[in-house]
């Protein structure tokens, strides 16, 4: 067994056993944290196929924020577990089955003569000085430039879409209207009564 | 034997059957759906990877880069809107989530 076939099957049992424990862990907190193993795994597993520049920002994006933010999520929540894990042994049967009959379903496909992807060649590694990075940027802003614009525009969105949910005017905040400030009159704060003059009372 | 195309596509396979099982069982528990939804989008990612090494084409880490970023836009909506749930039924369990009768 040569260094790279340990390393695919070391990763991809890690991987397995890890997404088996997202999906059973009774905890949320630990399904997230399992989670975030999954993630560095198939990370490494990607760094392996020369996925350089996807491994490293799967880690630093999604574990870095996207998992930090389910963790905070959870961890905020005051969650009921035993309501949440009702009829959780009742829907194992079906699940399992049809779980099986998917990964059987495709293996047969996948793993079968018939595509020759059990033959296809293993690429050549890339020769020196060749950076994924610098390949992944200049299709990025070149062929795909619109695309990658969308996908600010998307990112763009969750950002409003995530605050403007979030977001909450507190009932008895003692918060001032900036323009209502700046537009104030004088009429309206400082009223001028003209009343008589008072009399001086006794020699004083 | 080598590790070949069809291994890491198994892979992906079996870890996509494991976040099918997984919103099977934790149909009560939203987070944990929304957790299966991102390994499922992860066994896509690695299908598309293996492809794109195998085959020697590029786009196909372009189309993990695009996953990568509708996916994390999508936590992060559901996760406020699970949040702004919580905050005015203090539950987040599915079923009394009923208010719209859908």
């Amino acid at each position: 067994m040569t260094f790279q076939e340990f390393i695919f099957w070391f990763f991809a049992t890690v991987l397995v056993f890890a997404a088996l424990r997202v999906i059973t862990a009774r905890n949320p907190v630990h399904a997230a944290l399992f989670l975030v193993l999954a993630f560095c795994t198939s990370a490494g597993i990607w760094i392996q196929l020369e996925a350089e520049f996807l491994g490293i920002a799967l880690i630093l994006v999604y574990v870095g924020a996207v998992m930090v933010l389910f963790l905070f999520v959870v961890m905020m929540l005051d969650i009921n577990l035993t309501r949440l894990r009702e009829g959780f042994w009742s829907y194992l049967p079906v699940g399992a089955v049809v779980a099986l009959l998917l990964v059987v379903e495709m293996a047969l496909v996948l793993a079968g003569p018939w595509f020759g992807l059990a033959e296809a060649p293993r690429p050549e590694p890339a020769p020196e000085g060749y950076s994924n990075t610098k390949e992944l940027g200049r299709l990025l802003y070149t062929d795909y430039v619109y695309p990658f614009e969308l996908a600010a525009v998307i990112l763009l969105v969750a950002i409003v879409a995530a605050i403007a949910l979030t977001l909450r005017r507190r009932k008895h905040g003692k918060y001032i209207d900036p323009a209502q400030q700046v537009s104030v009159r004088r009429e309206d704060r400082v009223r001028m009564v003209s009343m008589p003059a008072e009399k001086k009372e006794g020699g004083s | 034997m080598s590790i070949s195309l069809s291994h890491y596509l198994v892979l992906g396979a079996i870890l996509f059957a494991i976040s099918v099982v997984g919103i099977f069982l934790n149909r009560k528990n939203i987070i944990v759906l929304l957790m299966a939804i991102e390994l499922m989008l992860l066994a896509v990612n690695l299908n598309f990877i293996a492809f794109s090494h195998f085959l020697g084409d590029t786009a196909g880490q372009v189309f993990v880069f695009f996953i990568l970023t509708v996916a994390a836009a999508e936590s992060a909506i559901g996760l406020a809107i699970l949040v702004v749930l919580f905050r005015n039924l203090r539950t987040i369990h599915v079923e009394d989530i009923n208010q719209m009768k859908g």
